[in-house]
């Protein structure tokens, strides 16, 4: 039981990394209709920028750890929304009134570039965070030893998560970027700036994939340049779960793809928990293609 | 078929038969690659291009084909030209198999599952499934082809073998295109729910058009077994099934000229730049990115496709 239970909150930890990278896929397909192949190696980024950050500055050293970690954060989601942002710019806009496969095939080429990018700059080893940079401590939850950065990662993901919805669903701009993805047509003509919306949702969506870069580094310790094409399809994978296009749906469908790969790995078999993953995307496709809180129905020709 | 690409045939014919005369191994060896990727680009241009289906896991059934090939021959003693069209025939079955429950998925959709079948494909070899498939070592001692008593062996020989096979191809594909099948693919692309109307069986069709792709890819795959005598999982990645998506956009989805122009463009031309192999790939990223944008069609594109800002008003006003 204390070994379902270990996987459980170890479930829960990497659904919460799926979750936020899938809330940047969900916003952008929401509004643009456009999977962003690219958005996986900006989480890599933000795996990347964090451990630079983190081995430069010394800010936990400094400022204590959770001041420092807040702080490296923040520099981390600003960094990567900032190369979101410039890849919306040159990249997408231009392309948003062409057919859709140039969209794709533009995505797959930023998606290449940034990842070679990446190599080019850091080399193709597998990169370690530094060690003993945070507390290795274990904390009792109802009797069961749980690591500290586990609790944290699940933590940071659900605050970010929660303090999205809420900034979507309360202010005025979260408001406009709900009504450009119904109808970008018509939301112009309430006199939204489309333009703005989208920008917006590219800072947005690369922040927090940087900021899931930046918990998978502290949370597994290691990193590789590739590793953005993986989580970022099962990212993906969880907001086809929840209903694409939908942010409550991506924070579900990322919390419960976690646990399923983990328990899935655990009770069925560690060699083939990716194809379980790519198994769940092909059946929640074929029974229920709106995802588990979507509505919007899927063409059938 | 035009004039124009009788001659541009007759040309790239001509070229391509005297070019083992003079080019050394090496280069006669990536002309060997560029066929092979012109051939599963073909038959992936059946599927994307002319039925207008996205499947981004085509190395899926590249794959089933060069398996089946290694194992026909290491385990039956099967010779490899023989396990050929029974390669063929077996990613064709498998593509009508797994396409099946999830061919009515549109765009998008259909993209993402195909991507997800390429790599279930892909982890399963690497999970030696059946105990068939040698896990991520992959199958080794597959035995060259041999014709009219001939060991194929050096890349020259190979040369002729490839290039015959994708004469072929395009010539049959050429005809495929001008026949009631090949119509009906175009319909299916244009407009699926007009074709339906029309009395095209559409799920019938595009499952036909999978399994046609599926085929060629397989036979490509039997081709890729024969000439490198080993296989291994990584060779089907999705990174495999991407660049073969890429040389069809980027070349002129549906036209096959353009497609073998791209095999030419994508797998070719980077061999001049071997010598800044670690920057290649950046170039290549970018080059993908300011080509969509300046040249949204291919290089080559089918003339009776145009996107015009109307269809695309019509596209979108049917999400």
């Amino acid at each position: 039981m204390e070994h379902f239970f270990q996987q459980l909150t170890n479930g829960l930890a990497v659904g919460g990394i799926y979750a936020l990278i899938a809330l940047g896929y969900t916003m952008v397909y929401g509004v643009m209709k456009l999977i962003n192949f690219a958005h996986g190696d900006l989480f890599t980024y933000g795996a990347y920028l964090g451990m630079t950050l983190l081995t430069s500055f010394f800010l936990q050293d400094r400022l204590g750890v959770v001041a420092g970690m807040l702080i490296l954060a923040v520099m981390v989601m600003g960094l990567v929304a900032l190369i979101g942002a410039v890849l919306e710019r040159a990249v997408y806009r231009p392309l948003r009134e062409s057919h859709r496969l140039s969209a794709v095939v533009s995505a797959l080429g930023a998606s290449i570039f940034l990842q070679n990018a990446l190599m080019l700059i850091y080399g193709a080893r597998v990169h370690v965070y530094p060690e003993d940079l945070l507390p290795q401590a274990t904390v009792n939850v109802l009797g069961l030893e749980v690591p500290l950065m586990r609790i944290v990662v699940v933590l940071a993901s659900v605050v970010m998560m929660a303090l999205l919805y809420l900034f979507v669903q309360k202010t005025k701009i979260g408001t406009a970027i709900r009504a450009a993805a119904i109808d970008q047509g018509a939301a112009r003509l309430m006199g939204i700036d489309v333009n703005r919306v989208i920008l917006l949702v590219f800072l947005i969506g690369p922040a927090l994939g940087g900021a899931a870069g930046l918990l998978v580094g502290l949370y597994y310790g290691q990193v590789s340049f590739t590793m953005g094409w993986l989580y970022g399809m099962k990212a993906f994978t969880a907001a086809i779960l929840g209903g694409i296009g939908n942010i409550p749906g991506a924070m579900v469908g990322g919390l419960l793809l976690g646990v399923i790969e983990a328990l899935g790995a655990a009770y069925l078999s560690l060699a083939w928990k990716d194809a379980l993953s790519f198994l769940v995307l092909i059946f929640i496709l074929i029974v229920r293609p709106t995802g588990l809180l979507g509505e919007r129905v899927a063409d059938k020709v | 078929m035009s004039r124009g690409l009788l001659v541009s045939y007759a040309v790239l014919t001509l070229v391509l038969a005297g070019a083992p005369l003079v080019l050394d191994a090496y280069w006669v060896d990536v002309l060997n690659s560029v066929g092979l990727y012109a051939l599963l680009a073909l038959s992936l241009n059946i599927i994307l291009g002319d039925a207008g289906l996205f499947n981004m896991g085509h190395a899926a059934f590249y794959a089933v084909g060069a398996y089946t090939t290694a194992i026909l021959n290491t385990r039956l003693g099967l010779p490899t030209l023989w396990a050929l069209p029974v390669s063929g025939l077996v990613a064709a079955l498998f593509a009508a198999l797994v396409a099946r429950p999830v061919i009515h998925l549109r765009g998008d959709y259909l993209l993402i599952v195909t991507i997800g079948l390429g790599e279930i494909v892909r982890i399963a070899l690497v999970n030696d499934v059946f105990g068939l498939t040698g896990g991520a070592n992959g199958l080794f001692g597959i035995a060259r082809p041999t014709l009219f008593g001939l060991k194929i062996r050096r890349p020259h020989e190979f040369f002729y073998l490839i290039w015959v096979f994708v004469a072929l191809t395009v010539f049959l594909f050429h005809r495929l295109e001008q026949s009631r099948f090949g119509r009906a693919l175009n319909y299916l692309r244009e407009d699926p729910v007009a074709a339906e109307g029309s009395g095209v069986n559409t799920a019938r069709y595009k499952l036909l058009a999978f399994a046609l792709g599926a085929a060629w890819a397989g036979m490509a795959g039997n081709l890729y077994a024969a000439k490198m005598t080993i296989i291994s999982p990584e060779s089907f990645s999705f990174w495999e099934s991407v660049l073969l998506f890429l040389i069809v956009i980027l070349g002129g989805s549906g036209s096959i000229p353009g497609v073998i122009l791209g095999a030419f463009l994508v797998v070719g031309l980077p061999e001049l730049f071997r010598g800044f192999a670690s920057a290649r790939m950046l170039v290549f990223g970018l080059v993908m990115m300011v080509l969509m944008v300046f040249r949204t069609q291919g290089l080559l594109p089918l003339r009776t496709v145009r996107f015009k800002k109307s269809d695309l008003q019509r596209a979108q006003a049917r999400p």
